[in-house]
């Protein structure tokens, strides 16, 4: 009689499918799964503990490490924590609030297609990698023109903006937005209808609903389940409510089911850009708050009073009154959360951040175990971790 | 006010256990005792609906007593509202049960508790280091862990 044993496999830290530094140990049956142990912490860079020492604003530059693939939705989800902690929530300008969430919006695609092209790619089909690394590139040269970087942006800040949008800018993202909807019919024309796509998507990495909310799914994994949340809609925030926008979900629970979300997320996506490209006026761009924002440079460099000003704030930053905020956004991949407690200095007595990535990969064991080892590789993609927020 | 519906009926049933309530940016924090932190977040979970744990940390307030505070931040999926708990925990007997038995995804977020704060979660099915090498010694979060890390001179470069 034939007899079987489990074998061993390391998959990882460096292997091109786990999407960073991740190691997954894997007990394997022949082909299927039997047990799988993640391991992390390789790119652990301790931002909690460093934000412990620094001022709010030195702070921000961090959040940009986190999520490298979707800074701006990082500095987003930091800076409306430090506002609800001052209480300057209200007092944001309008028209900072609406380039915001055009820059989150850009992000939400630059983040999808970043997942859509290593996803496929993992599962073997190339040529929409190509294609989407070209469409993010775009994103990449709006991001450059607003904040000078491409990737860590740090391009918000606590009351408003670092700087208004360059002239001709809009018409740039306007452009972009145009064009987006068609260049998700073909992710969908080289995709959707692929039987090989098909075949190695749906039915795998099934979580069912109630799974998903006890392992503590967010974003697009858990609305694959079928779970109508979308804090953007439930809870606004940076004046969401303003815009007409559909949250899909599936019922397949399955990697097909995330895969849709997140193709019709990015033509919403597009349709939220359009409506804040169109709402957009002329106006400040920063809060009317001394205390905390930065004066104008021409200040600065023309004025006695404006270069202290910008001194005391970069030396000694801004104090908020005692207490405790908790700020969730919906990041590209899920719930990003940021817990900060002031005890009425200029730095974060403490800040912790709950990153969606994290608590997804908690799911992977569960949605792996039972199945091959090739389909391991498809369900990491489908759950779209980001090792520099899992780690931090 | 919906949100304080619910402390109101956690005041009823659990009156002996309930330490603080208090309000700050429209946020409710309910500070509990921690021998009952399973008991509540079940009810708070069965009973008041707060089906999603986004997060659980973990908090030094070095120089008081209780030095640690674990916070459990939970989210109403249905009602959309949050709640926020905390339970304080004693420097010298740093531990607190589990509410993985509740949530799932408490899992995780303990072992990061444990690894990074040194609190110590009892019943946990898997207490393992998360984020720092298995043979780290030491709690980064701690405020008594020097920030530069153990047995290094603190840098000079910067004098502000």
């Amino acid at each position: 009689m034939a007899t079987t044993e489990v074998m061993t496999v390391n998959m990882g830290p460096q292997h091109p499918s786990t999407h960073g530094v991740l190691r997954l140990v894997l007990e394997l049956d022949g082909e299927v799964i039997v047990k799988a142990v993640p391991h992390i912490g390789f790119l652990h860079r301790g931002v909690e503990k460093l934000s412990e020492h620094r001022t709010y604003h030195q702070t921000l530059p961090l959040t940009d490490r986190l999520d490298y693939l979707a800074p701006m939705s990082n500095n987003l989800g930091y800076v409306l924590a430090v506002e609800k902690l001052l209480g300057l929530t209200d007092a944001i300008p309008e028209r900072a609030q609406t380039i915001r969430v055009i820059m989150a919006e850009l992000t939400r695609l630059k983040s999808h297609l970043v997942w859509l092209a290593c996803h496929a790619l993992d599962i073997g089909a190339m040529t929409v990698f190509l294609y989407c690394f070209r469409e993010r590139e775009n994103v990449m040269d709006i991001y450059e023109q607003v904040s000078g970087a491409r990737m860590t942006s740090n391009y918000f800040r606590v009351g408003g903006l670092s700087a208004d949008l360059p002239d001709g800018l809009e018409k740039k993202i306007r452009a972009f937005v145009d064009e987006m909807p068609g260049h998700v019919d073909t992710y969908e024309g080289l995709l959707t209808g692929n039987k090989i796509w098909q075949k190695r998507t749906m039915g795998v990495g099934v979580i069912s609903a109630e799974d998903a909310i006890d392992i503590g799914l967010t974003g697009p994994a858990l609305r694959g389940s079928g779970v109508d949340v979308d804090l953007r809609r439930d809870t606004p925030y940076s004046g969401y409510e303003k815009y007409d926008f559909e949250v899909p979900t599936r019922t397949e629970c399955d990697t097909w089911a995330r895969y849709h979300v997140r193709l019709v997320e990015m033509r919403q996506s597009c349709r939220i850009l359009r409506q804040a490209l169109d709402s957009l006026k002329p106006g400040p761009i920063l809060a009317d708050a001394p205390k905390v924002c930065l004066p104008p440079k021409k200040d600065v460099v023309n004025s006695i009073e404006g270069l202290i000003h910008q001194f005391k704030i970069i030396t000694e930053g801004f104090k908020p009154e005692p207490g405790e905020v908790y700020q969730e956004i919906e990041a590209p991949k899920g719930v990003l959360g940021f817990y900060i407690i002031s005890d009425g200095s200029a730095k974060p007595y403490r800040m912790k951040i709950r990153p969606p990535s994290f608590v997804n990969l908690q799911a992977l064991p569960q949605m792996v175990e039972g199945s091959l080892i090739a389909d391991a590789v498809a369900i990491i993609g489908t759950l779209d971790i980001v090792l520099g927020e899992i780690d931090r | 006010m919906t949100e304080n519906a619910a402390v109101g009926k956690l005041k009823e049933k659990f009156s002996g256990s309930i330490l603080d309530v208090t309000e700050f940016r429209g946020e409710t924090t309910v500070t509990v005792k921690k021998e009952d932190i399973v008991a509540i977040c079940a009810f708070a979970k069965g009973e008041l609906g707060y089906n999603l744990l986004s997060d659980v940390c973990g908090v030094d307030y070095l120089g008081k007593a209780p030095r640690f505070m674990v916070v459990y931040h939970l989210f109403n999926i249905s009602s959309k509202e949050r709640l926020r708990f905390k339970a304080p925990v004693e420097e010298k007997d740093p531990r607190i049960d589990t509410v993985s038995g509740v949530w799932a995804t408490a899992n995780w977020h303990e072992r990061e508790c444990w690894d990074l704060m040194g609190i110590v979660f009892n019943n946990h099915p898997d207490l393992r280091r998360i984020l720092m090498p298995e043979d780290w010694e030491g709690h980064p979060l701690r405020k008594d862990y020097p920030l530069q890390g153990p047995d290094r001179e603190p840098y000079q470069g910067r004098l502000s």
